[in-house]
């Protein structure tokens, strides 16, 4: 591909100048200048919350501009909204796939936009033969009048891709499209897009899979912070390249680690495996353990394993097996109530679904799971509730006009505290959380890490997981790095980050001797 | 009553805007209460005799019934479920009541030709016992065979009034005046008797809704049947034993009908198996009109209560005034709706107030 890009570089389709967008209290891009160029595959890396995803939105015109100018063709352009940009020829495919499995696949290709007769009836020979093109050009044997639903997830995949060329999509956006693909099919999107870019496609590709940019891509933009750090063509890139653009010279004011003593294991877990439907192991002879004072950093991608691992911890699957040990005592305790009596306690990956009851009070939220500690036979004291709730509120410095108020009402930060004081107050030995820095702005996160570190060093173990690197290497002692369900590597504080990086995707070899 | 705090801290620029929406906000919070007294004095005024001590008691005596179940039902909606049973549950416990009553248990196929009779109090204690067991029926097809609740209830809605119906072949059990010789000659004081001139009924549905009351927010067991029916997985990961709570529901629920089919069969001295049939809507109707959200996670007993005492007055008092009983129907339905569009006006109102408050 290089060898065609040098002979004749790929036109640019569509530019973006001086691009800002402001979001209420933060500013996601700041002037940014990005070229889309057309036959060739324009990747998109940083960190979560770098911008990467503002930016695609902005090109697909889910969002709107505050500063700068869109040129498509050289014309400066404006798009409205998604249907717009779709008339200008811009398709997206987002991560979470917006498929319906009850309809089948022609019907899905064409949903919102259906070749009608008469503007009423629906027109199923020509969606079909028109379906049935589509999959030819993507050279895909998929029938267009199976259930959605029948098909693997990669397929879903290439058919929301026919959804997008459908529209007669010129600039193909795909976010993160491989992360529930296995590697054959991985295979098989590759071969789609190079046919794609052949046919002068220019395509926007998000991931956070180093190894799969660099293999795919023809040119590299690399943000950070809603800023562009790094854009060039892709030969000669190398992932330590990309990392150092990513995370930059100075880090972000992440709390720096304080040096306590380590206590005593506390928390050991052996041979914990998880069938996956799907066949295989979600969570794959898992064995680790965390000592008291101790934070514990589990890396890894989306679809690792890692949830799925502190799930099994909290008794959240009946089909998991293995041997966990607080202290080293046996875990024997199958119910969630009476793991947290042991000290387990879990911060969930998602607030709004598993943490929080959003329609409770602050106060309710936070005394959830400790309601006992109140109770005197069937008596519950409201004053010894409210008296320990508001004790937790000063204690994580939660800001609320009133604890009677719906946890619904606070900002993401602040019930990011509500639920790690609703885990704090059963006074857990080990704390368990799944991407604590999620969905909050940087101010608040700061707060959680500067908690994280204080709960440490008051001796707690704390095991966390998360898919920023950046993340991981400023706040552990040890981490930990998963992939396909299984640990594969380990490393003390102060690790190489592109060691990590490797660790994560395995598949490295693989996939460079394809 | 959060709201009435609510109002006193907000401070806008707008200042006359805001106290005039915290005003209508607390109307709005306590619109059932409002509702109980607009149709309460306008009956007051418009049929003779309404205030009448002898209609109170009447009244009363119709609300509790509907009251009982409605506090039951409140749980269950709130808990995120709904129980469809509980009118068939209220027909088959007046047949148990009333064939005990009549005949005992016959222990006619131990070959000894001796039956077992009981006193009052015994047979009250097993007719309970019969409508926690449906109740616990309905909760175990829930709970741990993951039937819907709506399909739940619904087929033991017919179960049990199919069984109510075979016990007696489909005939009325008469006469239930019990016999002084085994005790039970004191059965019709559970629906005629009064105490400190109110039904005994009307106390059983006091007692059973401060007792409802006090678990619903003084135990840790009502905070956590709304923590299930606001976020099942939520309530879950924070240690709650979510199926043990949706039991519970079911089975008080089922407590409840079985209360009120004691009172029908001793207030009739007879049992027929067609008691309670569409009670179910009215217990659904009064929980609604209360403010219980069908989506789960709100509502109070009180609420409840006063909910059914709207109902009961309107259907009371439109029979004084000689409204036809198909205008009665349609009022009614009118009423509910009303209740459920003002209630999300008050959720949009209140939602912006707090926000408004949060900026602040």
């Amino acid at each position: 591909m290089s060898a065609v890009a040098t002979v004749e570089p790929h036109p640019i389709g569509l530019s973006i100048r001086n691009g800002s967008k402001i979001y209420p209290g933060t500013q996601a891009l700041k002037n940014v200048d990005f070229d889309l160029r057309m036959g060739a595959v324009n990747v998109l890396v940083g960190e979560n919350g770098a911008g990467k995803s503002t930016l695609m939105k902005i090109i697909a015109g889910v969002e709107q501009l505050n500063g700068g100018s869109i040129e498509l063709d050289g014309k400066s352009v404006v798009f409205t909204d998604k249907t717009d940009a779709a008339k200008h020829g811009v398709g997206i495919v987002f991560q979470e796939l917006n498929l319906f499995p009850n309809l089948t696949v022609a019907e899905n290709i064409f949903v919102g936009h259906e070749k009608t007769r008469a503007g009423i009836h629906i027109d199923r020979a020509a969606q079909t033969s028109a379906a049935r093109a589509l999959m030819k050009r993507l050279e895909q044997n998929i029938d267009p009048d199976t259930p959605l639903g029948n098909l693997r997830i990669g397929q879903q995949q290439i058919v929301e891709i026919a959804k997008a060329l459908a529209e007669n999509a010129r600039i193909l956006i795909l976010d993160e499209p491989t992360s529930a693909l296995s590697a054959a099919e991985v295979e098989v999107l590759f071969r789609v897009i190079n046919d794609l870019k052949k046919q002068g496609v220019g395509i926007v590709y998000i991931s956070h899979r180093l190894e799969e940019l660099i293999r795919i891509g023809d040119y590299i933009t690399v943000l950070r912070d809603g800023v562009i750090t790094g854009s060039r063509s892709m030969k000669g890139v190398d992932i330590p390249w990309i990392v150092a653009n990513m995370i930059g010279s100075a880090s972000k004011e992440f709390p720096k680690t304080v040096e306590h003593e380590l206590g005593d294991e506390v928390f050991r877990v052996e041979n914990i495996c998880l069938p996956s439907p799907a066949g295989g192991y979600a969570v794959d002879h898992m064995s680790l353990t965390v000592r008291e004072g101790e934070i514990v950093g589990l890396y890894g991608l989306m679809g690792a394993g890692r949830s799925e691992l502190l799930e099994c911890i909290m008794a959240q699957h009946p089909n998991s097996s293995g041997q966990m040990f607080i202290s080293g005592k046996p875990l024997k305790e199958q119910s969630v109530s009476g793991r947290i009596r042991r000290g387990l306690a879990l911060i969930p990956e998602d607030r709004k679904r598993d943490g929080l009851v959003q329609i409770m009070t602050i106060r309710e939220n936070l005394t959830m799971s400790s309601l006992y500690d109140f109770t005197r036979g069937f008596h519950l004291s409201l004053k010894a509730e409210a008296a320990k709730a508001a004790e937790f509120v000063k204690r994580m410095a939660i800001k609320i006009a009133s604890m009677e108020h719906p946890v619904s009402s606070l900002s993401g930060g602040n019930q990011q505290k509500v639920v790690i004081g609703k885990a704090l107050m059963t006074k857990p030995k080990i704390l368990l959380m799944d991407e604590p820095s999620r969905g909050i702005d940087i101010g608040a996160k700061a707060e959680i890490f500067r908690t994280m570190r204080r709960l440490a060093g008051d001796g707690l173990g704390i095991l966390f997981v998360t898919s920023d690197l950046e993340e991981v290497l400023a706040l552990s002692d040890r981490i930990l790095v998963m992939a396909n369900g299984r640990l594969t590597g380990q490393f003390p504080a102060g690790a190489n980050a592109a060691d990590v990086v490797s660790a994560a995707t395995p598949n490295l070899k693989k996939v460079e001797t394809l | 009553m959060s709201s009435i705090d609510t109002s006193g801290n907000v401070k806008t620029v707008t200042g006359v805007s805001t106290s005039r929406t915290s005003a209508l906000l607390l109307l709005l919070h306590m619109r059932t209460f409002v509702a109980l007294i607009l149709v309460f004095t306008f009956f007051a005024i418009a049929a003779p005799n309404f205030l009448s001590m002898g209609n109170m008691v009447i009244i009363s005596k119709h609300v509790a019934l509907n009251a009982l179940l409605a506090i039951g039902m409140t749980f269950v909606i709130i808990a995120g479920g709904i129980d469809l049973s509980v009118g068939s549950i209220v027909g088959l416990c007046a047949m148990v009541a009333g064939y005990l009553v009549l005949y005992g248990i016959d222990l006619g196929f131990l070959g000894i030709g001796y039956s077992l009779q009981f006193n009052t109090i015994e047979i009250c204690l097993i007719v309970l016992v019969v409508g926690v067991f449906i109740g616990s029926i309905n909760g175990f097809l829930i709970t741990k065979l993951n039937v819907a609740p709506f399909i739940a209830t619904l087929g033991t809605l017919y179960v049990a009034r199919g069984a109510a119906l075979l016990f007696s072949e489909g005939r009325t059990f008469p006469n239930l005046s019990g016999n002084p010789e085994y005790g039970s000659d004191t059965f019709r004081i559970i629906g005629s008797g009064t105490f400190l001139s109110f039904p005994v009924s009307v106390w059983i549905m006091v007692v059973v809704a401060l007792g409802a009351a006090y678990l619903a927010s003084r135990t840790p067991l009502g905070r956590h049947i709304y923590a299930v029916g606001g976020n099942e997985r939520g309530a879950a990961l924070s240690g709650v034993n979510v199926d043990r709570i949706k039991l519970f529901v079911y089975m008080f629920s089922g407590l409840c009908a079985a209360f009120v089919g004691l009172i029908i069969s001793s207030q009739l001295q007879a049992s027929h198996p067609a008691t309670g049939e569409t009670f179910e809507l009215n217990a659904i109707a009064a929980a609604v009109l209360g403010g219980t959200s069908m989506s789960g996670g709100r509502g109070r007993i009180a609420g409840t209560i006063v909910g059914a005492f709207v109902i009961g007055i309107l259907a009371d008092g439109l029979i004084m005034m000689g409204v036809s009983s198909f205008w009665q129907t349609v009022i009614k339905g009118l009423v509910i709706i009303a209740a459920v569009v003002v209630d999300q006006v008050q959720q949009k109102l209140q939602a912006r107030v707090v926000l408004q408050q949060n900026a602040n």
